[in-house]
């Protein structure tokens, strides 16, 4: 079996537009930290299909790839990262509030 | 300026209850996204990095101080207190709720705006010249046709569904500060050799990952021929351009694959096919625009203090040579208001600055404000005894920055920060460059420069046309910048040439940095600006500055 990168389900709230995460429960979570990692092609396939289906909660639901960290999910992309946090220019999005 | 008919009215009232209804569905789960993204979209609703953003329309640029006491009201009070105004004459809120547009679009409609057609395969909002109705060189203002455009392409049922999207700009003036070169059709006033004002007409200009300047289709279009022009270049791309693949299917590449001289010979045959339908109806309606756009009363007023206030204090000096122009009424001046203070987001304007600017649109400035494509706001009529009492309020509130046209009043698109398309960040680039140049203060020394930045290959922010031009990729994960040298945005319009390869988020700035030095060098007097240089030169001395030979590795 070919290597896989591990994963977390991701898009946007419908309401908000704020980035929102699968968690293990599948609950969505504004945070990162408490995405589920998918760490198997199967698993991603069906939290896939079943983002789909939570249209009155989620935009645009993907497979963004992460890698493990102690504690949790980590970006791999430079993208992933800003959607983490919100934009540099001022503390807004995500970030807002945190020193 | 246009006031709102009836008819308007009542037409954006329309769509905003439409548009909400069909909101309260997506909510409700009686439309999917894929139905309500184009819903959306023309609408001016997208769903960016972290949030929805409302782009707001504001045709050809005009806007009045009532208006922009609501854009600030709006983003006190449903967004994060601030305002993002675009290289398209449009301001953007970056953090819609979905359930707070609704009211958004209601509060836009009391003070005649609106978001349509701001996305979408139509046509956009009809751009202008920013000095329009003031500029010295001006042959007549051209805001009456870009409003007959903006109520002609508004819901035209033929051009809904383009197979890409449309936009149009006009100038009036012979220098052409409107980038129509760059338009999907550009409208650039000329005049016969009777002296009667007419267009000429390039079709197929546009940025973006295929970079053209438009090419002349009609060297003298009477302006009675104008709509029916317009409509007959529309409707041949609409049945010519292609569907099978976005990334072709702009005007300027049914242009590039048709040909100039048949593509032109089609819109010929068409406009006479559909001329006899325009019986003089629109030139009726034209002239009643015409009359909404007549002068402001100028008023004449003693010079002496302002000449005295110009000798005595230094900073007004330095942004009244910096920031105004000249006005075609006695007396006038057209003021620009940088909202390009060093180290702040190009094109931003908190909700207080933005009632500052309406107060001074109100009080000294016949109640008439613009927005460049620059991203500034241009007072157009300002008495020049009005000027120092002005640039004392606009100080008072961080609006006073006297650096227009210069290296730090940078074009920069919203980038990776905001955008869903970017693939890489603008404005932190665009902040650095600036704050490095003011710290080093050259930038009054350095003179006229043109720097554009865009986050990716789509060209917002005109990198393209910018004498330097930065554009942001991604280069297996990692942000990388390449330069383009040479562009220009006016009616001498060019595509600038790639420089090399690109450098690093850390690499850009000083890359910049030694590029300027080398011009320094390399002028032969104060006035010979960037541009002039580099055409004088050639880009050989400029890529030697950029990639010295004792510099390790800086290929990416």
């Amino acid at each position: 079996m070919s290597h896989f990168t591990p994963k977390v389900l991701t898009g946007n709230d419908l309401l908000l537009g704020d980035v929102i995460y699968l968690t293990e429960t599948d609950s969505w979570s504004r945070d990162l930290l408490l995405a589920q990692l998918i760490t198997d092609p199967d698993q991603a396939a069906r939290k896939l299909a079943y983002a789909e289906t939570q249209t009155h909660k989620i935009v645009g639901p993907y497979l963004a790839d992460m890698q493990a960290a102690p504690q949790g999910p980590m970006p791999m992309h430079f993208r992933e990262g800003f959607r983490t946090r919100g934009p540099s220019n001022y503390r807004h999005g995500k970030q807002e509030g945190l020193l | 300026m246009y006031h709102y008919q009836p008819f308007d009215t009542q037409f954006v009232r329309n769509r905003v209850a439409i548009f909400s209804d069909q909101i309260a569905r997506r909510i409700d789960g009686s439309l999917t996204e894929e139905e309500f993204r184009p819903l959306r979209l023309m609408n001016g609703l997208y769903l960016q990095l972290h949030a929805y953003m409302l782009r707001v329309a504001i045709p050809y640029g005009t806007l009045n101080g009532r208006q922009m006491r609501q854009l600030a009201r709006i983003a006190e009070t449903y967004d994060k207190g601030y305002g993002h105004f675009t290289t398209r004459q449009n301001i953007q809120f970056n953090w819609p709720k979905l359930t707070d547009v609704g009211a958004i679009l209601s509060d836009l409609a009391d003070v005649e705006m609106h978001a349509i057609q701001t996305s979408g395969n139509c046509v956009r909002n009809v751009t202008a010249d920013h000095f329009a109705g003031a500029a010295l060189d001006e042959i007549a203002d051209p805001r009456p046709i870009a409003e007959l455009l903006r109520q002609w392409s508004t819901d035209h049922p033929e051009f809904q569904f383009l197979p890409r999207k449309f936009k149009i700009a006009v100038t009036g003036s012979p220098n052409d500060r409107a980038v129509t070169k760059a338009h999907d059709i550009g409208l650039r006033m000329v005049q016969n050799a009777l002296g009667t004002p007419g267009f000429e007409v390039s079709v197929g200009g546009g940025l973006g990952r295929t970079p053209m300047i438009g090419q002349v289709v009609r060297d003298f279009l009477p302006t009675q021929d104008l709509l029916p022009y317009v409509e007959a270049v529309l409707s041949v791309y609409n049945r010519l351009g292609r569907r099978d693949n976005k990334y072709k299917a702009r005007i300027k590449i049914t242009l590039h694959e048709t040909g100039a001289a048949e593509l032109t010979r089609m819109i010929e045959a068409r406009f006479i096919q559909i001329r006899p339908q325009f019986s003089g109806q629109d030139q009726q309606v034209l002239a009643a625009i015409t009359k909404a756009f007549a002068p402001p009363l100028y008023k004449t007023a003693d010079l002496s203090t302002y000449q005295a206030t110009y000798q005595a204090d230094g900073l007004f000096r330095s942004w009244v040579d910096t920031n105004v122009s000249a006005h075609k009424q006695t007396g006038y001046a057209i003021a620009s208001i940088s909202l390009k203070a060093q180290g702040q987001t190009p094109g931003d304007a908190t909700a207080a600055q933005m009632r500052v600017i309406a107060e001074m649109a109100e009080q000294f400035g016949h109640d008439e404000l613009r927005i460049s494509h620059e991203q500034n706001v241009i007072l157009p009529h300002v008495h020049q005894s009005d000027l120092y009492a002005l640039h004392q309020n606009l100080s008072a509130a961080g609006l006073a920055t006297a650096n227009l046209g210069l290296i730090s009043d940078i074009i920069a698109c919203p980038g990776m920060d905001y955008c869903a398309l970017a693939t890489a960040r603008s404005i932190p680039v665009a902040q650095n460059i600036a704050l490095r140049f003011d710290a080093l203060k050259l930038e009054h020394d350095i003179g006229p420069l043109k720097l554009k930045i865009s986050g990716c290959i789509n060209a917002c922010g005109h990198h393209h046309v910018g004498h330097i031009g930065i554009l942001g990729l991604d280069r297996a994960g990692v942000e990388n910048y390449q330069i383009t040298l040479g562009g220009d945005a006016t009616e001498t319009a060019a595509i600038g040439d790639r420089a090399g390869p690109g450098f690093s988020y850390d690499e850009i700035v000083p890359a910049i940095e030694r590029l300027i030095m080398a011009y320094l060098a390399l002028r032969i007097e104060r006035s010979e600006s960037f541009l002039k240089c580099y055409q004088r030169l050639g880009a050989a001395p400029f890529k030697e500055a950029l990639y010295p030979k004792d510099r390790e590795n800086h290929a990416a």
